[in-house]
């Protein structure tokens, strides 16, 4: 008895875990066909994922491309035996029209502007979009960039975009002049009456001189003395995915400044600014944006002086980015209510000021938990500017509409859709993935 | 709450009280709505002077500290730090809180900044500061809450203790002549509260004007030269540390050190 030992002296050798446990088998064993339920339900979305891709992979590969014409394709498809409606896609309408679907009617011979454009606009963004990797002196290239930008698109005097940027010089000048007698609110609001009334009135006189009723195509001002300008493209001409890119990265840009200014002012103490902030907000959110921009197409006319021409697209960019702003400003006020107060006492206790504790505490944080939030709303802004094909712009559903119109394309649906949607697509997932990446750049460990 | 030993000698030859009024706070009330948490309340600082606020939870010693800084407005009666009367005037607050350093019980460090970045922060942009210069006292002080090898971190990535220490060292880079704690140590571990006395401890040898609301009575005991208890809203008592806790007069005193010493 006594040698017996209580303590195991010696190991079992370690075995290879069962196959069914790890490998390609294991996996499937373990997520697809752990029970009867589960194996029912991998049987049946394995085969509708099947009969669904088959069907739709045998239409779309189709050697239809080079066809002029819907009854061209047919002929080609009937050639190779493919009959019935759903025979194979008719992509000859994409090679015939894309160049339409990404420019609508803008002149041919000036297609550089927009593709130059849009290539600077990815240069004007990576400063801001990658500030890590990209060096902060190109945000010097960001900060003229939204006065090329539609300069290049619609062409014109080069008389247009300084005058405006004068606006903002004009709107600096007045707020440090207003600032130090009177306080920064009252700055803000001189710097912004400045900024108005000489875009909207003293501008113009500068630019074009003063009218001459006798001959109104008479040019006067700078334009007459330095007649520098690139030739001059009508708003009736934009369209396609460039309209939309415009139209949407406009709204973006411009949403987000003023969403943040109305969360700010919803919280404020001022209680006129409150009521105007909730006013604004809670009206734009009650109104469909299909009325919005029905009043940018038609109504507003009306309120214009006769003979002015506020540009169609301007109108539309207007109010899709009051739109946005709307549904913005609760998104970042989300963000402001999840900030603990002890934020607020932190910078308050420094000695920070108001605006200070602001920019530097309080946005940085509240925007990085609303991104999920702006993000989606981005996003939907950007699939909404195809409502403008309602007033008549010819964005690429608008568009869509006359191609199919034509004779030659008469009865082609899911190409052409499928093309659009698939654009969209990538724009939308784009910035979707970068909320992702932001999301994560900016994770410093909370608690 | 314990009793903690503070173990190191403490060399109280710095530890002068001047003549010179750090903090005059005159009849002052204030209301939240109808509800009167601070009453009367009259109290002097002299320029040097360690004060611990003592008394049960609500009775208003938060209140009464956040006053100071105008974190809190009061409704009635006047408060002068350095000299400035607290109004309503954005100027004068803003130059109060820039010269009165305060130190939370939940840190209150900013999370999206690293600990250098936290420290320098107002330094550069209400002491205008040029930022070389800001980090080098920034590294200064981090040294001297021994923690200078965090800077490059983010408040989330530290301890408690590492945390408060960080609240502490980015108050001292506004060159404060006025530090106000409250409860610095009630959110942290035993083993943490320590290393915030000690740095605490420091400061009070360097001859900073200090008013801390804590229920560390051994520092108490041994750092202040004032105790001061509150109850709803009024300073009932208030003697040296000694006196104090060995002689309380009212009855409200004597209930709190009961309950507090654990007898
Ligand atoms: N923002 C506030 N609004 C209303 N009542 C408050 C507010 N802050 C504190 N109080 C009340 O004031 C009293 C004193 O609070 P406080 O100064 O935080 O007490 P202490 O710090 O001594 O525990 C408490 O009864 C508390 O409920
Ligand atoms: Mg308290």
């Amino acid at each position: 008895m006594s040698d017996l030992s209580f303590v195991r002296t010696e190991m079992l050798p370690e075995k290879e875990p069962p196959a069914s446990t790890v490998g390609a088998i294991g996996w499937a064993r373990e997520n697809l066909f752990s029970g009867w339920f589960n194996s029912i339900l991998t049987v049946v979305s394995l085969t509708v994922i099947y009969y669904v891709l088959s069907t739709l992979l045998t239409w779309a590969i189709s050697p239809t491309w080079s066809a002029t014409s819907l009854g061209e394709c047919r002929d080609i498809l009937a050639e190779v035996g493919r009959e019935g409606h759903y025979a194979g896609a008719c992509w000859g309408v994409i090679r015939d029209r894309w160049i339409q679907l990404l420019f609508g009617f803008y002149p041919s011979e000036l297609y550089w502007r927009p593709i130059l454009a849009f290539i600077l606009l990815g240069v004007a963004l990576a400063p801001v979009l990658f500030s890590d990797k990209v060096t902060p002196k190109l945000l010097w290239f960001s900060a003229v960039f939204p006065f090329l930008f539609p300069w290049l698109l619609w062409g014109g005097t080069i008389w247009a975009p300084l005058a405006v940027i004068a606006g903002f010089v004009i709107g600096w000048f007045v707020y440090k002049a207003v600032d130090a007698s009177a306080g920064s609110l009252a700055g803000i609001i001189a710097a912004v009456v400045a900024a108005v009334v000489w875009w909207m009135f003293l501008s113009g006189y500068v630019v074009n001189g003063v009218p001459n009723p006798d001959d109104p195509n008479a040019v006067g001002g700078l334009n007459a003395l330095l007649p520098i300008g690139i030739e001059a493209v009508e708003s009736r001409n934009f369209g396609g995915f460039m309209l939309s890119i415009t139209i949407g990265v406009v709204a973006i840009a411009c949403s987000l400044p003023l969403g943040i200014v109305l969360a700010l002012g919803r919280q404020s103490d001022l209680l006129i600014v409150k009521a105007l902030c909730v006013g604004f907000i809670e009206f734009i959110r009650g109104v469909p944006l299909i009325t919005l921009l029905f009043v940018a197409s038609t109504l507003l006319n009306i309120f214009m002086p006769p003979g002015t021409n506020f540009d169609i697209i301007l109108r539309v960019i207007i109010m899709a980015t009051l739109f946005a702003s709307a549904y913005m400003a609760e998104v970042i006020r989300g963000g402001l209510a999840a900030l603990p107060k002890g934020q607020y006492e932190g910078a308050d206790s420094l000695g920070l000021n108001y605006w200070q504790a602001q920019r530097l505490i309080i946005m940085p944080q509240a925007l990085k938990i609303s991104i999920p939030g702006i993000v989606s709303t981005f996003i939907g802004l950007f699939k909404d500017t195809t409502l403008v094909s309602i007033i008549g712009l010819l964005d690429p559903l608008g568009l869509s509409n006359s191609i199919r119109a034509d004779a030659a394309w008469n009865g082609i649906v899911w190409e052409i859709y499928g093309f659009i949607a698939l654009m969209f697509f990538v724009f939308c997932f784009a910035m979707s993935r970068y909320s992702m990446y932001l999301e994560r750049k900016l994770h410093t460990g909370h608690r | 709450m314990s009793e903690l030993a503070i173990e190191r000698e403490i060399d109280r030859s710095k530890m002068q009280v001047s003549d010179e009024v750090a903090i005059e706070i005159t009849n002052m009330n204030k209301w939240y709505g109808a509800f009167h948490v601070l009453r009367d309340i009259n109290l002097t600082v002299q320029r040097g002077e360690r004060i611990v606020i003592a008394g049960p939870s609500g009775s208003g010693k938060s209140t009464l500290i956040r006053c100071i800084n105008a974190l809190e407005e009061h409704q009635q009666g006047q408060i002068v730090v350095d000299g400035t009367v607290l109004s309503s005037d954005l100027k004068n607050i803003d130059k109060i809180r820039s010269e009165v350093g305060m130190v939370f019980q939940h840190f209150n460090l900013f999370p999206h900044l690293t600990i250098l970045e936290n420290c320098t922060l107002a330094p550069i942009w209400v002491r205008k500061i040029p930022r070389k210069e800001a980090e080098e006292t920034a590294m200064h002080f981090l040294e001297k809450v021994k923690i200078p090898e965090q800077a490059d971190k983010y408040p989330g990535q530290l301890s408690g203790g590492q945390q408060q220490r960080v609240a502490i060292a980015r108050s001292l880079c506004m060159m404060p002549r006025i530090m106000l704690f409250d409860e610095p140590t009630s959110a942290l571990d035993p083993e943490m509260i320590k290393e915030v006395l000690d740095t605490m401890i420091e400061l009070a040898e360097e001859g900073m004007t200090m008013l801390c609301v804590t229920h560390e009575m051994g520092f108490a005991r041994q750092v202040a030269n004032r105790v001061i208890f509150m109850d709803q809203g009024q300073i009932v008592e208030q003697n040296e540390p000694e006196e104090f806790f060995n002689n309380p007069q009212s009855d409200r005193t004597k209930l709190f050190l009961s309950q507090i010493l654990g007898h």
